[in-house]
């Protein structure tokens, strides 16, 4: 059984009530850090755990922080990216339905070691159920004295804020975030200057994600050495992993980071394995906008070693022959569906979502989905195929923020590991309306390293 | 010198004020290597970024750190740094990150150049000229929006937008009231008034100037005229509002079109009252001044008068110039 820290009492009832948390050892971190520790020492601890930010980027959290500018008589703020919208990714509305108090002690020990005295908490609008729940705790949290001015009689003073967002996924790009709270249109800035330096309202701002944030809990309780020791290498810690698709038990679990990819999909304290005895055709690793991979990729490395799910792991090998971490939405999908289909459905979310800013992206991702809908409908040529690679390798690197990246990536990794696929929809047009391109090869053992694109 | 940062761009070095970006800094030097830019505008704060045509390849960061930078950068947006070396025509990436970008903006663009009055003077038009392709690619039926008389004057044509977003800094920074701005998302993102609001103040005309591409026309000179037909002089008046340093296009001796001057790189140079703009149109208004100097590239030097260079002669033939001997008078003359 591995080790819970975010989730240890989810199952408790009324985990959701200030009362039960405290009971189960809440707010144990704010008393610890704003009782015992300096801002600086809660910074060290994190930075000390190696933990990573859980959004999707995986940059280290306790750098992040000690990035931000501390100008003097400037107000700093802490944002809560609670704009979860990712296809296959539903870790931080679970962790916000079930134990809200935790988000809300993460923030305010991060906001104490920020020294920002107003925080907000940015959830996606599409989330009305969580955005009530999170205020029901905050208005506790107030109460019991953890929330307002002179916290804990330790002369600290926060106030934290939920602002619920239009329900637009560029809006979890951290400066689309910021303009839509300062009350903008979402459209990403142009870096630099980093929210770190300028961000909400021009004040120096650290943007993180609710499982990050949540993790600052057990690194306060335990320590950051503590927290380091879980996990493998520099993946620290655990993950919040929301697996969906045709797997017999999809949920949210969390894991420790380095837990291999064939142990999550088939043993039964994960996922149980791929519903109804089929077989793993492809899975695609965390969420929709990382690379898909096909089978014997997802479990092995191109070197034979079993791949595990770690922020290294996954990427190993590259665009050629890995994926990526991402924000962990893991979707398995079996033997029976269709890459193409898939590829479209991903290509249309990022179709629709695109902001329109910057021309690469708002034409590029459009003409993606319209030719990947000519392949699914049975009226693609063979040229759409190169057609498409051509195209998301001119959207990918040259945009304003990741969503270009994103949207290219699914489109390329699918063309690489399944172009037999999209060249069988090609030429049989009719059959593939009706029929799916099955399995193929992708579930054999592979039996030596296979050769590396580019 | 500690005040000055040093960047070389494709092997030149020039010497600029810190902060300045790199864009700046190309046209510091001038020359082919300037980047092209379609959304950025110097007078315009916040202008910039959008649309990736000024992308280049920094191979150098700085002196200080010399990793190259791992994307290429909007150099309209990047500042230089002490050292920095930067890659723009003499980087095959970025030539083809570039005519990505200009095939992107073409995709949807109507490309009615024959019946479109920015024809001639289009940034988009010179940058698919140079960077585009011969043959799209693209095989769907283009997006198209319903044309929007934004006030008596000016007509926005949606379809050939490439969302700069140049119009929206104006009417933000040069005009007290904005309102018009982006509606919707993604590729259905149009430029807009709620309901059809008039633009409607002394400023509002700039737009026209600012629009890099045909979208925003000046409905007083709609269809009047081909650019190269008219001829451009320089004039003043005595503006209660705006500086009243235009340029007068001239077709005979008809004032077609009134617009502030623009410089090589297509941007005004001060901008006008909608009063100069629009309601001044006679030579009686003005002060004339001297020919508008226009770049031998563009188009509308075509038939200038100010430059008459006659064809170069290859070989000397007795029977040709005989021939020609009216034309060959002609350019003596001048």
């Amino acid at each position: 059984m591995s080790r819970k820290l975010l989730l240890e009492h989810i199952n408790v009832p009324g985990i959701h009530t200030l009362d039960v948390y405290r009971q189960k050892g809440g707010y144990r971190a704010v008393e610890k850090a704003l009782k015992t520790l300096t801002p600086d020492e809660v910074v060290e601890e994190v930075k000390k755990s190696g933990l990573r930010g859980r959004g999707g980027a995986g940059f280290p959290t306790g750098m992040k922080w000690s990035f931000l500018a501390k100008p003097e008589g400037v107000a700093r703020y802490l944002v809560c990216n609670a704009d979860e919208s990712e296809p296959g990714t539903f870790k931080d509305r679970y962790l916000m339905t079930h134990i809200p108090h935790a988000l809300i002690e993460g923030m305010i020990v991060s906001s104490f070691a920020l020294g920002a005295k107003t925080s907000f908490i940015y959830v996606r609008g599409e989330m009305m159920p969580q955005i009530r729940i999170l205020e029901k705790a905050i208005a506790e949290a107030k109460n019991a004295g953890f929330l307002g001015k002179n916290i804990l009689g330790t002369g600290y003073d926060l106030e934290l804020y939920v602002q619920p967002g239009g329900g637009a996924y560029i809006c979890g790009e951290e400066t689309a975030l910021l303009e839509s709270l300062e009350g903008k249109r979402g459209n990403p800035r142009i870096k630099p200057p980093f929210p770190a330096i300028a961000g909400l309202y021009g004040c120096p701002t650290v943007v993180n994600n609710v499982e990050s944030i949540a993790a600052v809990v057990p690194i306060i309780n335990d320590g950051g050495d503590e927290y380091a020791k879980v996990g493998i290498g520099r993946s620290t810690g655990t993950k919040l992993i929301s697996a969906s698709g045709n797997l017999v038990r999809p949920g949210v679990y969390e894991i420790e980071l380095g837990l291999p990819v064939e142990e999550f999909i088939y043993s039964d304290e994960w996922c149980g394995g791929i519903a109804n005895g089929k077989r793993l055709k492809a899975t695609v690793a965390g969420g929709s906008s990382v690379p898909v991979l096909p089978a014997n990729l997802s479990i092995k490395l191109a070197n034979g070693e079993p791949r595990l799910m770690s922020y290294e792991s996954l990427s190993e090998g590259g665009f050629a022959t890995g994926t990526m971490m991402g924000s962990g939405g893991f979707i398995a999908f079996d033997e029976d569906q269709c890459m193409v289909r898939n590829t479209w459905n991903f290509s249309r979310f990022y179709h629709h979502e695109s902001c329109g800013q910057c021309s690469p992206c708002r034409e590029g991702t459009g003409w993606m989905e319209k030719v990947l809908h000519r392949i699914e409908y049975g009226h693609g040529k063979m040229s759409d195929i190169d057609l498409l690679v051509d195209v998301a390798k001119k959207i990918e690197g040259n945009t304003i923020c990741p969503l270009g990246d994103a949207a290219a990536w699914p489109v390329a990794s699918a063309i690489r590991h399944f172009r037999d696929e999209f060249e069988w929809h090609v030429n049989n047009p009719q059959l593939s309306l009706d029929t799916n391109y099955g399995l193929a090869n992708y579930a054999e053992p592979i039996a030596k390293a296979v050769s590396t694109e580019n | 010198m500690s005040d000055k940062v040093k960047v070389t761009i494709d092997g030149i070095t020039v010497e600029v004020a810190p902060g300045t970006t790199i864009l700046n800094a190309a046209r510091q030097i001038g020359g082919d290597i300037v980047p092209p830019a379609m959304c950025y505008y110097s007078k315009l704060e916040g202008s910039g970024g959008k649309c990736r045509t000024c992308i280049v390849k920094v191979s150098k960061g700085s002196e200080k750190d010399p990793r190259p930078m791992p994307k290429l950068v909007a150099s309209c947006r990047t500042t230089v740094m002490d050292g920095m070396e930067v890659m723009n025509i003499t980087s095959p990436e970025v030539i083809e990150a570039r005519s990505g970008v200009v095939e992107m903006l073409l995709i949807n663009h109507p490309l009615d150049c024959p019946v479109c009055d920015q024809a001639g003077e289009c940034d988009l038009q010179n940058l698919g000229y140079e960077h585009g392709l011969q043959k799209t690619r693209y095989e769907f039926e283009r997006r198209t929006f319903e044309r929007i008389d934004i006030g008596d004057k000016i007509q926005l044509h949606m379809n050939r937008c490439i969302l700069c977003y140049r119009c929206v800094f104006t009417a933000d920074q040069i005009t007290n009231k904005r309102v018009h701005g982006i509606l919707n998302r993604g590729d259905h993102s149009e430029i807009s008034t709620y309901i059809q609001t008039a633009v409607d103040n002394d400023f509002s005309g700039n737009v026209i100037d600012v629009c890099p591409v045909g979208a925003l026309t000046d409905k007083t000179f709609r269809f009047k005229n081909r650019v190269w037909f008219t001829k451009p002089i320089d004039a003043h008046r005595d503006c209660p509002t705006c500086s009243g340093k235009v340029t007068l296009w001239y077709k005979g001796a008809d004032v077609l079109r009134v617009t502030a001057r623009k410089d090589v790189y297509g941007e005004v140079e001060e901008f006008i009252c909608n009063t100069c703009r629009f309601d001044k149109k006679k030579t009686a208004d003005w002060t004339i001044e001297h020919p508008t100097h226009i770049p031998d590239t563009s188009v509308i030097a075509s038939n200038h008068y100010e430059t008459l260079i006659p064809l170069p002669v290859i070989q000397e033939d007795e029977r040709l110039k005989e021939a020609n001997r009216v034309e060959l008078e002609k350019t003596t003359k001048f």
